[in-house]
Order: structure tokens, then sequence, then C-alpha cells
């Protein structure tokens, strides 16, 4: 009884999500294994072929937020993709992007000097069937420029990715899903000295249609693994604080 | 109709061609000369050098007996081809039909030509003024035969206009040389006291053929119009060019774009079927004012799809100020290469770097925003962190070594490394502490170091040692020191953020 109750509610939350316009995932959908975090997505499935929007406040955290779209990146090129790279102040390095499993010469970058040529250029390159993945670092957006692109993605399926660097204004975008990235400390397995393989405390504070919340992930061995062990929280703990 | 020949004779072509390279040169006697059969023989002669006696087939041990001080350059084979050819494609201006008359000379056929230029003579002086503007000495005349006009550009009047009636006479009244003959030929007419053409031209021709062979009749044939003699072209590619004259001056945006719609058509279908594509495009628009408008655009692959040309195009119209109206379009392909053939792929996966749909939207964001801004990068084998990468040229570029990853690189990395102040403890360990904007950062684990020397062929300095280190919060920092720790010039930088 109690099983056929959870049956019904599983298939009714489907139907939900299937009238909110959200697509199930086809065969040609690439899916990125995120471990955990997969859970918090509806059909539990990485949102594709939309917007996601990430938040920095500081360039460690936006090095951090790189590393993160860099693993997602990896999946999402495969096959010999490309990607386009938009920000009118770039520090990224491009030899790093190697080692997260892309080869940087599949990156076209795409520096500019002013913000509304960014958003021009976004929309063109989202327009464009068939690229991987569209990066533009931007410091604000507002509601009615985030449509036009979600338009052009829902149109072209692509995934686009919106780095906010110190935004001076927290409003809502139409995007997929809010991430905040912010880095952690590494561990070597058997406790040796030295740094380990990068760590980020992954924090999805909005996400459409799905579960928002809090993961710890490691990128090792070209894959993100879910740390579940010795659970450190320290930004959370912060968070409460200056809440 | 009546044939009309300009024979053009370079006097001193090769020299001239040093003087306008060497504009030092201008008054100097030099010569070129070349060796043959063990001895240095002279090939040209300036003017200069001319005037002092010195001429063509000396040997140069001899001219430089006669003029101490010789300057003498080395005979650069087929330069007077070259040459000419390049003269000659410039003089296609004048005429369509112009040939290249080996060693010093050009042909024109510039039959129903010369009253474009306000009549015959005016023509034929506008040519000799803009050669001679260039710096070259040339000698040119006007006349109904090939033959007529080399004889007299080169033996009569430069700068005549022989009409057909008074043709005969000249040609009668100048040296036998002028008729293009063999240099046993002239000799032997020399030798039997024939100095001119007349002395010779009323002889018997049975005679003539029988003394001097069939040669001479022919060339005084050809010089007084009784035989025709032909021209042979250069050939210059014709430009992939398309025009739209309008019966009524455009005004409007439509307009404008209705005509490139159709230039675009032509062209485009043109280019299709001879394999070629755009690169650069111009377009002109003429205005009835007589201004010239234009704008112009560039692929990085070449393109003949006229929907993709025309959005590129597309942005650029509005620049098109129309004032009273335009009368004529203009649209060249001024750079135009081989298409590759594009290969259907089976299963479309997605774009990749060298497909065509990836190449359009690059074109679109290079004419918009300017090809500096869009850059792609490829691997340099160097370990200086600043030299790693290199730009590529194209889209196609590929790389031709690999991206190196075994050892840890930032993602983030500062253009220019910005000091930092740090403690650290003993030489060779990574600091334990540093300050950075304001901020301390203790640091918990550290990697390193990592020496990377300066490339000293390439700049000075000092050698850089990188630690990799992160601190409490785990944020994760690439900084260096450089120099070494005992001396007293070392300082604390930090280069990057890791992920």
């Amino acid at each position: 009884m109690l099983s056929e109750k959870s049956e019904i509610i599983a298939q009714l939350k489907k139907d939900m999500l299937l009238l909110q316009g959200c697509r199930p995932p086809s065969a040609a959908t690439v899916s990125v294994n995120l471990g955990a975090v997969n859970a918090a997505f509806p059909n539990a499935v990485f949102p594709t072929g939309t917007i996601h929007e990430f938040q920095s406040n500081a360039i460690e955290s936006t090095a951090a937020t790189g590393g993160f779209i860099a693993g997602l990146l990896s999946t999402l090129m495969q096959q010999g993709g490309v990607c386009v790279w938009i920000s009118t102040a770039r520090t990224l390095f491009p030899p790093a992007l190697k080692n997260f499993g892309i080869e940087p010469d599949q990156v076209l970058f795409v520096d500019l000097q002013r913000k509304k040529e960014v958003l021009w250029t976004m929309e063109e390159a989202l327009k464009c069937e068939g690229i991987s993945a569209v990066i533009g670092e931007l410091n604000d957006i507002d509601f009615t420029t985030s449509r036009r692109l979600q338009l052009a993605v829902e149109k072209s399926r692509v995934t686009g990715f919106i780095i906010r660097q110190h935004p001076r204004d927290n409003n809502a975008i139409a995007a997929a899903a809010r991430w905040k990235i912010s880095p952690l400390p590494s561990q070597l397995s058997n406790g040796m000295p030295g740094i380990g393989a990068p760590r980020w405390a992954v924090t999805l504070t909005k996400v459409r249609n799905g579960q928002p919340g809090t993961w710890q992930l490691e990128w090792l061995d070209g894959r993100f693994n879910t740390i579940t062990t010795e659970v450190v929280l320290q930004p959370l703990i912060a968070e409460r604080k200056i809440g | 109709m009546r044939k009309r020949f300009v024979a053009i004779w370079f006097r001193h072509l090769i020299t001239d061609w040093f003087i306008i390279r060497q504009p030092a040169l201008k008054n100097q006697p030099f010569v070129i000369a070349a060796p043959d059969h063990g001895r240095m023989l002279i090939t040209a002669v300036s003017a200069a050098a001319q005037a002092q006696g010195l001429e063509t087939g000396m040997a140069l041990a001899d001219a430089r007996a006669m003029v101490p001080g010789l300057q003498v350059f080395d005979d650069q084979p087929e330069l007077a081809q070259k040459l000419l050819l390049g003269l000659g494609k410039w003089t296609i201006r004048y005429t369509p039909s112009a040939a290249v008359d080996l060693p010093d000379g050009l042909l024109l056929d510039v039959t129903g030509c010369a009253h474009l230029w306000g009549g015959e003579l005016p023509y034929l002086q506008e040519i000799i003024a803009r050669l001679n503007a260039f710096g070259y000495g040339v000698g040119a005349a006007m006349a109904d035969s090939i033959g007529a006009a080399w004889a007299i550009a080169r033996y009569g009047k430069t700068g005549a206009v022989v009409g057909s009636e008074e043709q005969t006479a000249v040609i009668l009244s100048l040296p036998p040389a002028a008729l293009r003959l063999e240099m046993q030929v002239l000799s032997l007419l020399q030798k039997l006291g024939l100095h001119q053409v007349s002395s010779f031209a009323a002889m018997p021709r049975s005679a003539l053929r029988r003394r001097f062979g069939p040669a001479l009749l022919n060339r005084l044939d050809q010089a007084l119009g009784r035989e025709e003699e032909m021209i042979l072209p250069i050939e210059v590619i014709p430009p992939y060019q398309e025009r739209l004259p309008c019966l009524e001056p455009i005004l409007t945006a439509t307009g404008i774009e209705i005509a490139l719609q159709r230039l675009l058509e032509t062209l485009c279908k043109r280019l299709q079927q001879e394999g070629k594509g755009f690169r650069t495009a111009l377009l002109k628009a003429y205005r009835v004012d007589g201004k010239v408008e234009e704008v112009s655009i560039g692929t990085n692959r070449a393109s003949h799809n006229e929907v993709h040309l025309f959005r590129l195009f597309e942005d650029k119209l509005r620049s098109i100020e129309p004032a009273l109206g335009i009368e004529l379009f203009v649209l060249e392909a001024t750079k135009a290469d081989d298409v590759a053939a594009a290969q259907e792929t089976l299963w479309t996966s997605g774009c990749r770097m060298d497909s065509i749909s990836f190449a359009e939207l690059v074109d679109r964001l290079t004419n918009k925003i300017g090809a500096n801004a869009i850059r792609r990068y490829l691997p340099e084998q160097h370990y200086w962190p600043e030299r790693s990468f290199k730009a590529a040229a194209c889209l196609q570029e590929k790389t031709t070594t690999a991206w190196r990853n075994e050892k840890p690189r930032p993602m983030q990395l500062l253009p220019v490394p910005e000091p930092i102040e740090v403690s650290a403890p003993i030489p060779d360990y990574p600091p334990m502490l540093f300050r950075y904007q304001g901020k301390l950062h203790r640091i918990k684990k550290a990697d390193g170091p990592e020496r990377i020397e300066r490339e000293w062929w390439l700049d000075e300095g000092l050698h850089r040692d990188y630690y990799a280190v992160e601190d409490e919060a785990g944020q994760r920092y690439w900084l260096f020191r450089s120099g070494h720790y005992d001396e007293d010039n070392y300082r604390w930088f930090i280069h990057g953020f890791f992920a």
C-alpha cells in the first residue's frame, strides 16, 4: 500500500514536470555525472540546453567556479566539441583546462571591452546550434536580458553558463539553476602531506523544479566524486552566522 | 576598322628599375653584367654610363678601363620579362590588349581606345608622362602597324603619332635596323651602303629575297602595313566583380538590401562554379553626388553561401549613407580562396572547430567586434607560464605539441604577478603565511618548489620557485619566489589561483 502510494506520487511528480514544460531527457542528452548532486535536478538529470548561473564574490571562488565548469565541460565537450568563453577581464589560464580533460585549443576565447558586447556575443553564440557550451563572465545582468539568452537557448539547445563576478545586485535571472562554488580544503588519500585533488562546496541556491542543497565534490581521475565522510560544512556555518 | 598600335620602348629598362629602387644611383654610371664564356659581359647600361661611351655587349674589363669607379650589379635572369609583364598589366588601363615585346618593349593594340583620352596625341602623351613619372625613360609611337610603331618608337621622333598617309614616308626615311632584322642582314645592308629603308624598298622583291632572305621582305611588309601581324595579349584574370547599375537612384535601406542580394546571387554562383569562395568582400555604392560609400566584410574560411554573406553585410549596410541616391553598386571579392569541399557528416554530433556553422559564427563575431577580440590558443613548448601557449592563426590550425598537465597549473593566472608579504621559515620551504590585498592567509598545506628557469635567450632576470599552497579556508594559491633565498634581491609574488 505504502509502496503503491509512493509510486503514484512519483508518477504524479513526473507528470507535473511535463506540464511545467520540463522535457524528459532524450537519448541525445549528454548526461553529466555529478554524483549526489544529480538528485537535486528534475528527473535526476543535469539540465543541459539551458542557462546556469554561477555567482562568485572573490577571485578564489571564481577559480573554483572555473574548475567546476571545466569539469562539466569535459563531459559536454566530448568528441571534439567546441565551446566559447566570453569575458571582459579574463584571467583564466588556458593550459589549466587540460587538468579537467579539456583540450584548451577547442575553446574559443572572446575578450571584449564592454558588457553590451559580451551580451550580444553570448546571444549570437547561444543561437549557434551544435556548440557544446557558451560561458560568459559578467558582473550584472538584468532579468529581461537573461530572458533573451534563455529564449535563444530553448531553440538551439546549447548549454550556457553565466559567471557573475562580484554581482552588485542579487537579482533573479532566467536560469535553470543558480550555483555557488567555494573552495574546500583538499585531502590526499592516506593522510599524506601536500595538496590533493580540488575540492569544492557546491551550493545550489535555486533549481527550477528541483531541490536546492549543498554538497561536497572532488575532481579526481577525470570525474566528480561526492565527499560524504568528515563533513566540514564550513561555508554553511559561515553563512548562518551572517544570516 | 583601321587598326592602331602603340609601341613603347624602354631605353634603359633594367637600369631604370635599379634607379627607382635605389635613387642614389641616379646620374651615376653603372652597368649590369653577367658571366659569359669566362668573362663578364655587360647586359645593361645606365643612361649616365651610356653617355660615357659604354654599351651592352662590351666586356666588363674594357668598361672598367674606360670609366674608372664604374658600379657593377649582377644580372638577374628573367628580370626584364618580369618587369615588362608587370608594366604590361599596368597598361591594361589604356587598352584591353597589351603584349610584352622582349627584350625591352611593350606593344598595345589601341584600336578604338584613344578617343577616351581625348584623341591620339593626348593619349600617347599621357602614357609617356605616366611612365616617365615612374622613372622609366621611354620612347613611344603610334602607327597603323606593329612594325611601323616599333620602328618609329625606337628610331623616329618619340611621341610621334603617325597617320596612315605619312606612315610609308616615315618608314622609308628610317635606317634598316628599324625593321627588326637580324645582325647578319643588317651588316650586309651596311656593307652594301644601304643606309635607309628607302634605298632598297623600291628594289625588285625577287632580288631582295635572293640577296637577304625572306625575313627582310616579311619585316618590310609588316612595317609598311602590307602584312597583318598579331600580338599575343597578356591575359589578366578577370576580377571577381559584379556591377549593378540602377535606373533610378536608390534611396532606401530595402533597395540597398535587394541590390546586395542580387549581386551576391550572381557572384556566389560564379564563385561556386569555380570552386572558390569569398575571404574578403567589398561593396561599393556610387552615389549621385559622386561620392563612393564602401563596406567590407571578411570571413574565416572561404564561403560562397549567399545567406551567410548577406548576414555579415547586414549589420554594416546601415553605415551606407545614400544621400541623394545610389546609382551603381559594385560588389567585389577582393580576396577569394578555394573552398574546401565540405564533407557531410552522417551523424551530426555537434560543432567542431572546422565545422562550417562554427566558422560562420566566428565570421559574424569577427565582423561585429573585430578579429583581435577572438582568440584560440595552441600549446607552445615553454615552461615559463606566460609563454606556455600562443594564439592560433586560424580555426583550422592543429596543435603541434600536446598540452602539458603533469605539473599543477592554476585556473586563474594574474596577467602580472603581484608582490606579496610572506614569512617563510628555512630556505626552500614554502611560506607559513602571506598577506595579499590586506588579507592574511595562513598556509596549511603546500607543494613545491617547482623551479622554472628564466629563458635567457628570450629575456633576462631571476628564476622562479613556484609553490602551490592552501590556506586554512581551503583556498589554493600559486606563489613564487623570484631569485635565490640566500641572495638579497629575492621577492615573493602571487601568480595564480587554483580551482
